[in-house]
């Protein structure tokens, strides 16, 4: 198929160049070219949230959003880059502590939305939480565990900002 | 249910302990491997062209222009498959499934031809080059229809041999039939003729599926000294013996690696993709993925849409004296695991009621739609929603309250069950009791006025594990003293390898935490006949405690030979040193269960022994009923099970959860839409699913309960939430708006429709 186009982007933090083909999206690129696989293709719409990617701090369906539109220079982030050998992050904390997840398929989805919630309304309502938690679907349903991991992250997030 | 990290580190107690799952870590931080997300160096990926038309004969497939693509390698027909295997039929119940379609089509979307390139991009556009022409037949889709239809799906039946009670069935024609269970105690035509009050109904359930968030996935990796299968599946021993019986080749050349699973639901059970991902790998010579798409599952497997004809006779005291009970299963095209889920659930279709003339049919059905099999209750739900809701318009015509008929008739702890089975750990009573109390079932309701009115409802479930089935399990204490378990039961989220190292633990009083399991994979885990049916937790549970107190015991006699004192806490390790001289050898424990088990009699279906524990549950809904639109919302949902004790209360409560929340979807809004066979809803933007809008306030209560021939007292909970939601949502919406619905889904048409029609303004087709 058609040309591939060189970009420069920066993925967890780390800078890094890629050949992208046109038809590529994005899950496509970090698995095959970066052999991160924590973004996933479920329904392939953008709708079931477990291939969200953060791209330039906002998440993304990687299933849909074509790697070749992603800009040099653009700061790419997945599920992979938010914990350390030693620690893991607040929210991936408080998902093992709330038992918020059974399969784990859509997991990594909802741990990036969750930060990106977090991001905006540190103290979110239950309202808030189901709104921005809406295009993330768990066909185990763990959503009332969900809650609880979202509520204990905030928690967390605010005592590790006092700290 | 609090979590106890702080304990982690504690020794004994680990059974009833809320571990948090041994793989959390692998699971949050995206890195859990998954067959659908693997790759092997030098691996071809393959695209399938599938069957437009529902029946048909092939007369011929174009593969030209799909072989003229740059970049495509092979393109593979039934005929290629033959080269390679030259009896190409495959299935659990009925070898009837081919590895692509084989002179026929028999659903629309059953594999006819596969692309292989490296890119998969090129081998799906090269997929849509393939054309076929086909000499269409007419196809019969309706379960009912199918009994007595001319229309044949097959042309000869085709038992495996794997069960005794299909032999009868072996080279039949002219049916669709894949199995007919009977159960008949009693005399049901006397006890029916002499009844104060008969009842029938007819209920119907609709066609949904599992949708595991991991479509099915399996890559082969064929050499000619032997083949190894990466694949998402529930059952690797099982895929192992079919694998191995295809080719001819003795099961230790067959080696199938099971990683975390993306869920299952009963999806990916027995075999699916493994035997064309075989034939494949056999074809090209290199590692082939067959890795489904989100569509694709519409047409590998389903739940069974149910016709359930129930009919019973009550005595003038409300006393129910005989229930007949005729069940037609909507198999799909191939038989899967139909045979036995038409008999394993088929033989509680009475309910958990106590009827002394009975009489169960239940067929298993082909018809020319996409195979059915098991879903996450292995056909108790579609059997609840109809004894459960017939339960309560007997209640209602007899002006009896719905609890007090229930009362009158449940079945109780020692007395004999339909099949003559007495029940026992079974605790219909208590979860009865316990609904009824926690639903404030004797405190008067408010139906409430205006255009929104209020009804609760409630339903009581019982399901008989399928029996008998084995499992084997190993543990393996290592010279430094760590343990690592072995055992085939597929982690596909439930929990099961947590819980079996928490029963390694308590065992051998260690932390639950320092028990490595192995991930599935035949050349190590030893038998195991499947994860499916709530088996897992009792029957490989006990193969794992066996095992365990086999290792126990054999470091117990270690200690002795090398002279330690009886009791002594003498590190592990220390034994091994003291023994071999320096850190070495191993201590193996093995431990095999299979439950003892009568067959029910041939003609009667009757067997003082037929199941080895019982599953009890009940759910209540209170909803509300919008008149104006038919929109139902669950204000209130109570589930109330019978599990045994809980091995990790954490992972039972999102079990539980999980279970009744997914039987929402099934219940409210999911069905496959089908117009000539054809699948017109095969996405997520347009088959629906349970998202967090859609849960409703949910109290669930286990009872107290010890299943005294279990695994520590423990049994089966998987499925149990699912039983009784559908059906006691519809006896609130009866409740509130006096409407029956006798179909799933309850969506608001639905009710509208009925609501509309009660009131003597029908609305028009569609």
């Amino acid at each position: 198929m058609s040309a591939t186009k060189t970009i420069s982007f920066t993925l967890n933090g780390a800078p890094v160049t890629a050949d992208v083909k046109p038809h590529h999206n994005l899950v496509e690129l970090l698995q095959g070219q970066f052999g991160l696989t924590g973004a996933r293709e479920t329904c392939g719409q953008g709708l079931c949230g477990c291939c969200t990617v953060i791209v330039d701090g906002l998440a993304v369906s990687g299933c849909l959003y074509l790697a070749a539109f992603l800009n040099d220079g653009a700061e790419v982030s997945t599920v992979e880059g938010l914990d350390t050998p030693a620690k893991l992050s607040p929210v991936q904390e408080a998902f093992v502590e709330t038992a918020a997840f059974q399969c784990g398929y859509c997991t990594p989805g909802f741990i990036l939305m969750v930060g990106q919630l977090l991001d905006e309304h540190p103290d979110p309502d239950d309202d808030q939480i189901k709104h921005y938690l809406t295009g993330n679907l768990c066909r185990c349903a763990t959503y009332p565990q969900v809650m609880e991991a979202v509520r204990l992250a905030a928690k967390k997030r605010k005592a590790g900002a006092a700290a | 249910m609090a979590t106890t990290t702080q304990d982690a580190a504690k020794v004994g107690a680990q059974v009833g302990r809320s571990v948090q799952r041994l793989e959390s870590r692998e699971k949050v931080t995206g890195r859990a491997e998954y067959t659908h997300t693997m790759r092997l160096p030098n691996m071809l990926h393959a695209k399938m062209f599938r069957s437009t038309v529902a029946h048909g004969r092939i007369k011929s497939i174009d593969t030209s222009a799909a072989k003229k693509v740059p970049g495509v390698l092979h393109v593979i027909t039934i005929d290629d498959v033959m080269k390679v295997i030259p009896n190409p039929y495959y299935g659990p119940a009925f070898h009837d499934q081919p590895i692509l379609a084989h002179e026929k089509v028999r659903f629309v979307g059953e594999p006819v031809a596969v692309v292989l390139a490296a890119d998969p991009h090129v081998a799906e556009e090269a997929a849509q080059l393939i054309t076929a022409e086909y000499e269409e037949l007419p196809p019969v889709f309706d379960e009912v229809d199918a009994l007595t239809s001319k229309v044949y799906v097959h042309d000869e039946l085709k038992p495996a041999g794997t069960f005794a009670d299909l032999k009868h069935l072996k080279d039949a024609k002219n049916t669709n039939m894949a199995l007919d269970y009977r159960l008949r105690k009693g005399d049901v035509d006397k006890a029916f003729a002499g009844a104060a009050h008969v009842f029938e109904h007819e209920f119907k359930t609709q066609k949904v599926l599992h949708l595991s968030f991991e479509p099915h996935a399996t890559i082969a990796d064929y050499r000619d000294t032997g083949v190894t299968l990466y694949t998402a599946s529930q059952g690797p021993s099982f895929v192992r013996t079919e694998i191995a019986r295809l080719l001819g080749w003795p099961e230790n050349k067959v080696r199938i690696k099971v990683p975390f699973l993306g869920s299952g639901y009963g999806s990916k059970l027995y075999i699916k993709l493994e035997a064309l991902a075989l034939a494949l790998s056999m074809i090209a010579r290199r590692p082939v993925k067959v890795a489904l798409t989100f569509e694709e599952m519409f047409y590998q497997i389903t739940k069974h849409p149910c016709t359930f004809r129930i009919k019973s006779g009550l005595d003038k005291d409300g006393r129910i004296v005989a229930r007949k009970c005729e069940v037609f299963w909507n198999g799909g095209a191939y038989a899967d695991i139909g045979p036995r889920v038409t008999q394993k659930s088929g033989l509680t279709a009475t309910g958990p009621y106590e009827i002394d003339n009975v009489s169960i049919d239940s067929y298993a059905l082909y018809t020319n739609v996409t195979p059915a099999g098991a879903l996450r209750g292995f056909g108790v739900p579609q059997l609840v929603w109809a004894y459960e809701g017939h339960t309560d318009m007997i209640a209602r015509a007899l002006k009896m309250d719905p609890v007090a008929f229930r009362r009158k008739n449940l079945l109780r702890e020692g007395r004999p069950h339909a099949t003559g089975t007495i029940l026992k750990d079974a605790a219909t009573e208590k979860v009865l009791d316990k609904l009824v109390e926690r639903m404030n079932w004797s405190q008067p309701f408010d139906n409430g006025s205006g255009t929104v009115k209020r009804g609760r409802g409630l339903g009581i479930a019982i399901k008989a594990v399928i029996t008998p089935t084995t499992s084997v399990a190993i543990v393996n204490v290592s010279g430094d003293g760590s343990v690592t378990l072995y055992c085939g039961t597929s982690d596909m989220g439930q929990g099961s390898d947590t819980a079996m190292a928490q029963m390694v633990g308590e065992v051998l009083n260690i932390p639950t935490e320092s028990v490595r399991v192995t991930p599935r994979d035949t050349d190590v885990t030893p038998y195991d006949m499947g994860t499916l049916g709530s088996r897992s937790l009792f029957h490989m549970g006990h193969a794992v405690q066996r095992a365990a107190e086999h290792a126990r015991d054999q470091l117990k006699a270690l200690a002795r030979e090398v002279g330690e004192p009886e009791n002594s806490n003498t590190p592990i390790r220390e034994l091994f040193v003291k023994r071999y001289g320096m850190q070495a050898g191993n201590v193996i424990g093995t431990g095999v269960f299979k439950p003892d088990y009568v067959p029910p009699a041939p003609g009667t279906g009757l067997s003082d022994n037929v199941t080895a524990f019982w599953m009890i549950s009940g759910a209540g809904a209170e909803v509300e009923v919008d008149t104006e639109t038919g929109h139902v919302k669950v204000t209130r949902l109570v589930n109330v099970l019978d599990i045994g004790k809980a091995i990790n209360p954490q992972v039972v409560e999102s079990q539980i959860s999980g279970a009744a929340s997914m039987q929402i979807g099934f219940t409210m809004f999911e069905k496959m839409h089908l117009d000539g066979g054809q699948v017109t809803n095969a996405s997520l933007a347009d088959y629906k699913i349970p998202g967090f809008h859609d849960i409703p306030p949910m109290e669930n209560i286990t009872v107290d309960t010890y299943q005294s021939n279990g695994p520590f007292g423990a049994k089966g909970v998987g499925e149990v939430a699912t039983f009784c939601v559908s059906p006691a949502i519809a006896n609130a919406i009866d409740d509130a708006v006096g409407v029956r619905l006798m179909e799933l889904p309850l969506n608001p048409e639905t009710v509208f429709r009925a609501i509309r029609a009660k009131a003597g303004q029908p609305l028009g087709d569609e």
